[in-house]
């Protein structure tokens, strides 16, 4: 059972303004029966002083979404259209001593039905902004797609990033693995390096093994592993990332990423599709390590 | 007020008085750990003995090894599942239905992002699996076949006798979760092929945080816990003894009850629904009611919202539950009543009243009395309720902005 304020209970089992409003002449049909709620919202608006003179509502929802409508006739009884337009979720949700994180959305579509109705009134024709996703982090009462927007806005690629662009995953910590998932899904989306998936087909390293292999002095080999990873760079930095050879020791070669190829979600894979590059060009397996890795691979 | 009505025992059931009472000794003077060899341990063990054996029998199984005392019934669940692709490494798929519990379903997600494949069965509008569709979703990859006994939101009951067998034939095991079906339908384990069965504790009468794996003799099986002998080796970690000796208890109350489950407790479930039926315009039940658990009925109300209902049935003592988002939290209605293609509008306000042993007739007819004026009620304050039903023209329906 969800744990409602005494006021929500109270909005629910005694709605007010709930039914027809005989004369509305602004009103907002919002909400999604996917979703399991939807909202009329019905206002009479005085022409000439802009004043809501009455407000009433219909609501297929849930006890907090009939509370939040209920809540919002309310509020908005006896303001101005521009007073009206100014009442956020957040004054609906407090008018009702607060709701539950997975209940704000329901605060949301009254703030929305408002914003439709007060349109609908003006002759207007109201855009929904509107896309929400699985909540993900219960304690701040953040979705998914506003944590792959905001991941995907800067760029972001760890956990404390994401709590401290959006609060997810501040509190409790029990949401990091789905934080995660995010993260690996848009980095994955975003990359363009070179990747694991990226495989070389066996015909070209087949080709190559022989001659190459063979043929190629010391520093040719090394020029070699230079133009490789030149020829990567721009990929990388085009993701505000880089890399740079560090060593090369045998079979080993060491590098360093930088930039936002630290840290990221991608880094093995980002690795991994180097080395598959290296391989090819040069004809004989080498490793791509991390520069950290020196005298101990 | 008079007495609240319990109507939710699909979610979980009261322990019976006689559970409870064989229980206490456990945690005062019974107290030992039954892998000790002193008489503390001793009788402990004897006692768990005597529970494994009462198990046996409401299962039909048929060795009293067989059974293998976990935590709860997802415990059991992951148990078998990570057991059957442990133990076949040459197999890689897992066969289940669009319908299971949570514990199979969000198992199964985990388990094809680490690589394997899952076939999900879907359901007809009455909530029965295609056999069809079954049969050729076997093959020589198929490392373990899931199938829920019966459905815990409509009650619908799966062949599951029938399953194991096509599994068998293609060298597949076959797991049942069965946690609604023990304790309420007869089972007789040893004149099937299941491998494996999870029940719970708390669905039937006994106390939460005790379940049951049940593992047929000769099934490869490789345990999730490992460490000290309990269970032989199969399930380590010191045993659960209060519960276990009250999950024995409740097993043997549910055999002596089978027939009044089947008889009476159904009686009661037809007059509930037939009731509100008869009553309530545009509601329906869901699944299959020709083939289902004899205490379960899933109402869908149309063109209102399940927790609402719910907060105003609980207003009026009553207890049920419902497949609406809102009261999981989650952004879609329940996903048993979306695979059997229920309308969004109807999928919302399903309600599920699960009945058990203890309600009596005058409860079912107060709840009879009940349901149809907060129906009523919450259909006055919805947009899609005109006044004597939904808009019966499209262009006058309500149809909100935004997905």
């Amino acid at each position: 059972m969800w744990d409602y304020s005494e006021k929500v209970r109270e909005h629910f089992f005694n709605p007010r303004n709930a039914g027809l409003l005989d004369g509305a002449n602004g009103v907002g049909d919002v909400g999604s029966i996917k979703c399991g709620d939807a909202l009329r919202l019905m206002l009479k608006v005085d022409p000439a002083s802009e004043k809501i003179v009455a407000a009433s509502f219909q609501t297929f929802g849930c006890g907090s979404a009939i509370a939040s409508s209920s809540a919002l006739t309310e509020i908005i009884k006896g303001m101005t259209l521009d007073e009206a337009l100014k009442v956020s979720n957040q004054d609906i949700a407090d008018y009702l001593d607060g709701l539950p994180p997975e209940k704000m959305h329901c605060s949301v579509m009254g703030r929305e039905a408002l914003q439709a109705a007060i349109a609908n009134y003006r002759g207007e024709v109201w855009q929904d902004d509107h896309e929400e996703g699985a909540l993900i982090c219960k304690c701040f009462a953040v979705d998914a797609v506003l944590i792959e927007e905001v991941v995907r806005v800067n760029s972001l690629t760890t956990v404390e990033q994401v709590a401290h662009y959006t609060k997810a995953g501040g509190g409790c910590a029990s949401c990091h693995e789905g934080i995660e998932e995010i993260l690996a899904k848009v980095s994955q989306e975003a990359c363009t390096a070179p990747t694991a998936a990226m495989k070389p087909t066996p015909a070209s390293v087949a080709a190559a093994a022989p001659t190459a292999a063979s043929k190629l002095t010391n520093f040719q080999r090394i020029r070699k592993i230079e133009e490789t990873v030149e020829a990567i760079r721009p990929m990388l930095q085009r993701d505000h990332g880089d890399i740079e050879i560090v060593e090369i020791d045998g079979k080993n070669i060491y590098v360093n990423l930088k930039g936002a190829c630290v840290g990221c979600m991608m880094e093995a894979a980002t690795l991994n599709g180097i080395q598959t590059k290296l391989v090819e060009a040069l004809g004989e397996f080498v490793r791509l390590l991390p520069a950290s890795m020196i005298g101990r691979a | 007020m008079s007495a609240p009505i319990y109507l939710d025992n699909n979610a979980t059931t009261a322990c019976d008085p006689a559970v409870v009472s064989a229980m206490l000794p456990f945690f005062t003077e019974q107290f030992g750990n039954p892998s000790s060899m002193h008489s503390f341990g001793n009788k402990v063990g004897f006692a768990l003995k005597e529970a494994r054996a009462k198990v046996q029998v409401l299962l039909g199984a048929e060795h009293d090894s067989e059974i293998v005392f976990t935590s709860c019934g997802t415990e059991s669940d992951s148990t078998a599942l990570f057991s059957a692709l442990r133990a076949q490494p040459e197999r890689n798929q897992v066969i289940t239905t669009a319908v299971e519990h949570p514990a199979i379903l969000t198992l199964c997600e985990h388990l094809e992002k680490e690589g394997y494949a899952i076939t999900r069965l879907g359901v007809d509008k009455r909530g029965r699996l295609d056999m069809d569709e079954y049969k050729a979703a076997l093959g020589p990859r198929t490392a373990i076949v899931s199938a829920m006994w019966a459905n815990n939101e409509s009650g619908t009951i799966f062949p599951v006798a029938q399953m194991a067998e096509l599994a068998h034939a293609a060298g597949a095991q076959f797991h049942t979760d069965a946690v609604q079906a023990v304790g309420k339908i007869a089972i007789d384990l040893k004149q099937t092929k299941i491998d494996m069965l999870s029940l719970s504790g708390h669905k039937l009468h006994a106390p939460k945080g005790v379940g049951v794996l049940y593992l047929r003799r000769g099934t490869r099986f490789r345990p999730l816990l490992r460490g000290g002998h309990q269970e032989r080796g199969r399930r380590a970690g010191t045993e659960n003894a209060a519960s276990i000796v009250g999950l024995g208890v409740a097993c043997e109350q549910a055999m002596q009850h089978m027939a009044y489950e089947n008889t009476e407790v159904k009686r009661l479930r037809d007059r509930l629904e037939a009731g509100i039926l008869a009553q309530v315009p545009r509601c329906f039940p869901t699944g299959d009611v020709t083939n289902r658990l004899p205490n379960t009925s899933n109402i869908a109300f149309e063109f209102i919202e399940g927790e609402a209902i719910l907060l105003l049935l609980n207003k009026a003592g009553i207890a049920a539950s419902s497949g609406s988002a809102c009261t999981s939290g989650s952004l879609e209605p329940s996903h048993v009543m979306r695979a059997m293609g229920i309308p969004y509008t109807a999928a919302h306000g399903t309600t599920r009243f699960s009945l058990s042993r203890y309600n009596t007739e005058a409860e079912i007819d107060r709840v009879i009395a009940a349901v149809p004026p907060i129906i009523a009620q919450l259909r006055r304050i919805s947009p899609y309720w005109g006044e004597k039903g939904p808009a019966e023209k499209a262009e006058d329906a309500f149809v909100p902005a935004y997905a």
